[in-house]
């Protein structure tokens, strides 16, 4: 059992919490994630840890409900017990000083962009972040990512806030501005299948953190497999993160709908309850 | 006194020469096995009851007089715990059901378990006198195992083992499976302060997330994880070590001694087209829904796919359990399919059987080369090539032989690949010390089970690659026995010096 501390709201639909779990706490770093299960009815799902304090003892998630586990995720108060927590997952980002790294996150992606863009800055980067969601109350994490950023570029769908335009739009011109060595990009399937397109064009080296559907997070079932230069991997303990240009995003959109079905009867049964 | 002197004063017992007096051999040699009574498989093929029933007192006792009690009992060489078959068949025999069901934890720390899912064809019984010499159907161990462990359970009689006073030394227990579990029984009962560490939520390893509930229900491991933890184990799930904490972590918080029951979880692929599709999923990742995840429950949330054609394959028991289990969400049609003949199927004789008759498919000497998917990714066909038999391979079963122009396209909406696992990686990538095979198994001393990593022994599936409960609960018992030792020799050395 897990307490959570705190909880904030970034917008009516992206929560953060603050969750005990001292030795993740101590454990965890950059670009690493958990599987939890909110009761003992719960399904098990992945999230990346946004940040810890070792010394209270905690790790931040940064949760975007989408469906039901989400949901009754976010629905928790200060107090309140999450019956499983299991991590650190998957291997952690690789930080190396490269010069200028671009990074883009794309709605929740930019929680787990968060810890990868302060690890980039503290290892002496140059550090160009883009956010971008629909609309303005979808922006998360805008200071926090100002904090460990040389520049910040925010951008909505509807131009609600920030520059209006998609995110790929924004990379294009800081790539015609300057001299980009490195791209992170995190994000929506789809987002991350068109930001990659951009960097390959220009021949950037990538990198892109998937998020699978997931069961047990530890290699056992193979769930969360992708198809990577030819290859088959298991985005729990190969990834999250890999290189951009040699991900199949395609076969990983199909995998991704596989239970959509499903999860839409869960989510109209979830409501119909609330 | 060696193990032959033990058995044959035991067999000197007066009661067991006096049971033997009482009925001829020749008689004993005359009945007919008992037969397992089953749910009917029309009901069973719905339902996650358990389809063995377990024999009743008065069967059990019937067939336990079929046992000879042989004054060379081939049958113990066959199991690799080395049971006192014998002793715990006449226990049966004349009544005493709790004293056959202590002969069992003797040398078995979970004889429900083994009773139920042991290949006891292959072992034990195959060794039986009935079987050797007299051509007939050797005596029922496995029901009679099963037997006496419930009656122990069912009539709440069962005992907790005695343990030695603490001797304040903290050991890690890597994995909760059955060689874990064995593992943590025996040094509790040595005195070691034991804490299991579970990656899952859940304790037990494959017996609760791979083997299903028809076939081992999870309250009869339930008790025996109880019992453990009256015994003082204490269990730590949602833990990896690795992860979580790593064992120099561990050792700084005191774990002087450890032992690696991580098991062999990871799935193997074919690497065949379309294998990625939506639709086609590992053993593994089914049975989990199900088994550990409850997803076949209305009030649970994980999803899981309740297809109409359901194709498994493999021919080990993991394909049995999964094809069975795709009949009880459902399916219309559920399938085997196997590059050999049913001759080679690895799966228990019983499993097969099982399946046989709720209705499974067997498309034996067949083999899947590609999975055709529709417009949105989903799999709908498999293209399947027949096979023959050629000459034995190095695993001694005939090597399967593609018939060229034999493929066929068949329908299908589900595919689970059930054609193996290996090694869980977790531990050996967390310390390069840790001496691994090619086949990534940890290399261990034979005798002793000690890995390359000092204070640091290893058992069941990690070590064996995909094997047996019984022989994964015979590691544990092993390591635990000669890690004793070793602590014992510096215990004594220490207080040698101090004098
Ligand atoms: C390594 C990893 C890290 C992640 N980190 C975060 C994070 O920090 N914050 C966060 O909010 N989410 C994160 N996710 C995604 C998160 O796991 C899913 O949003 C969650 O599992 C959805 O569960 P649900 O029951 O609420 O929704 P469901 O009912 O399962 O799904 C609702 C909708 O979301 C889609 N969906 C389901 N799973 C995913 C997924 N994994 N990615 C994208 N869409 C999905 C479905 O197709 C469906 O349309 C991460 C995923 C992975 C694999
Ligand atoms: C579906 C299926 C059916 C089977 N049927 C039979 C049968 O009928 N008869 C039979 O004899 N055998 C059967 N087997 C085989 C048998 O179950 C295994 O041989 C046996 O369970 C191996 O035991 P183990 O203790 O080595 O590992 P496991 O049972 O695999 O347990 C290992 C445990 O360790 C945990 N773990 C792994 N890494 C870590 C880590 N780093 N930190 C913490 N925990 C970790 C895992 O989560 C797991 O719970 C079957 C197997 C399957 C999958
Ligand atoms: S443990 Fe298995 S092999 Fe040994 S006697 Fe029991 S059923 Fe037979
Ligand atoms: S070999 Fe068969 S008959 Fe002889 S003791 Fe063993 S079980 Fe009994
Ligand atoms: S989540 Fe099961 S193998 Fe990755």
């Amino acid at each position: 059992m897990n307490k959570v501390v705190s909880k904030d709201y970034f917008s009516e639909n992206v929560v953060r919490l603050e969750i005990e779990a001292p030795r993740i706490a101590k454990s965890r770093r950059a670009g690493h994630f958990v599987i939890l299960r909110v009761d003992e009815k719960g399904e098990r799902i992945p999230l990346t840890i946004s940040s810890s304090d070792t010394a209270k003892g905690t790790i931040t998630l940064v949760v975007q409900k989408v469906g039901v586990s989400s949901k009754k995720l976010c629905a928790l108060k200060p107090g309140d017990c999450i019956s499983d927590l299991v991590g650190p997952l998957g291997q952690a980002t690789e930080v190396k000083k490269t010069g200028t790294v671009l990074a883009c996150g794309g709605g929740v992606g930019v929680a787990p962009l968060l810890p990868i863009v302060e690890a980039n800055k503290k290892a002496g980067n140059k550090v160009i972040s883009i956010i971008a969601a629909r609309s303005k109350d979808l922006i998360i994490l805008e200071d926090q990512i100002r904090e460990f950023s040389d520049d910040v570029i925010v951008m909505t769908d509807d131009g609600s806030y920030g520059e209006k335009g998609l995110i790929t739009e924004g990379m294009e011109k800081v790539i015609a501005r300057e001299k980009v060595d490195e791209a992170v990009i995190i994000g929506p399937a789809i987002m991350m299948k068109f930001a990659s397109e951009v960097t390959r064009k220009h021949e950037i080296p990538s990198i892109a953190s998937l998020n699978t559907i997931m069961v047990d997070g530890t290699g056992m079932c193979g769930a969360c497999r992708v198809t990577v230069d030819g290859k088959t991997k298991f985005v729990c303990v190969d990834g999250p993160e890999f290189d951009a240009h040699k991900v199949d995003f395609d076969e990983m959109l199909m995998r991704l709908s596989g239970y959509r079905d499903f999860e839409k009867e869960a989510n109209e049964r979830y409501q119909k309850d609330q | 006194m060696d193990k032959k002197d033990i058995l044959k004063q035991e067999r000197d017992a007066f009661w067991r020469k006096d049971i033997r007096g009482k009925i001829k051999n020749k008689d004993r040699t005359g009945l007919e096995r008992v037969s397992m009574p089953e749910e009917d498989p029309m009901i069973r093929r719905r339902s996650y009851v358990e389809v063995n029933k377990g024999l009743t007192p008065e069967t059990a006792m019937l067939e336990a007089r079929r046992c000879l009690d042989c004054a060379n009992p081939t049958c113990i060489q066959g199991c690799p715990v080395e049971i006192n078959i014998p002793k715990f068949v006449k226990n049966i025999e004349r009544g005493e059901f709790l004293e056959a069901a202590k002969v069992l934890k003797e040398t078995s720390s979970l004889p429900a378990v083994c009773g139920r899912v042991c290949p006891q064809e292959k072992q034990c019984e195959a060794n039986c006198f009935y079987i050797l010499r007299l051509a007939k159907p050797a005596v029922a161990i496995g029901y009679l195992e099963r037997f006496a462990a419930d009656y122990e359970r069912e009539t709440g009689n069962v005992s907790v083992p005695e343990t030695q006073p603490s001797k304040g030394l903290k050991i890690a227990c890597i994995g909760s499976g059955p060689a874990g579990l064995s593992f943590a029984g025996e040094m509790a009962k040595r005195g070691y302060d034991i804490t299991v560490f579970e990656a899952l939520h859940e304790i037990g390893g494959v017996l609760k997330y791979g083997i299903p509930e028809f076939r081992l229900p999870n309250d009869v491991v339930d008790v025996e994880i109880d019992s453990l933890k009256k015994m003082g184990v204490t269990f730590e799930t949602n833990f990896i070590v690795g992860k979580t904490s790593t064992v120099e972590d561990l050792k700084e918080e005191g774990f002087k001694g450890f032992f690696v029951g991580s098991g062999a979880g990871l799935p193997r692929f074919m690497g065949i087209p379309g294998e990625n599709l939506v639709g086609v999923l590992s053993s593994n990742e089914y049975l989990t829904r199900v088994n550990l995840m409850e997803a076949n429950k209305e009030e649970t949330d994980t999803p899981i796919l309740k297809g109409k054609k359901v194709a498994v394959i493999g021919g080990g028991n993991t394909a049995m359990d999964s094809v069975r289990t795709a009949l009880r969400l459902g399916a219309e049609k559920a399938m085997i399919i196997y590059r050999r003949s049913e001759e080679e199927m690895p799966a228990r004789v019983e499993e097969i059987k099982h399946a046989k008759e709720e209705g499974v498919e067997f498309l034996n000497l067949q083999n899947p080369i590609e999975y055709v998917g529709d417009a949105k990714g989903y799999v709908r066909q498999i293209r399947v090539q027949k096979m023959e038999l050629g000459e034995p391979d190095a695993s001694g079963r005939r090597r399967p032989i593609p018939v060229s122009g034999s493929e066929y396209l068949l329908d299908v909406d589900t595919v689970v690949v059930s054609v193996g696992v290996s090694p869980n990686p977790l531990i050996p990538q967390s310390l390069p010390d840790l001496e691994t095979t090619d086949w990534r198994t940890l290399v261990v001393d034979d005798e002793s089970l000690h890995t390359s990593v000092p204070y640091m022994y290893a058992g069941g599936d990690i070590v064996r690659g995909g094997a047996t409960v019984i022989l994964a609960m015979g590691d544990g018992r092993k390591a635990a026995e000669a890690m004793d030792q070793e602590f014992s020799v510096i215990n004594e050395r220490a207080s040698i010096k101090k004098g």
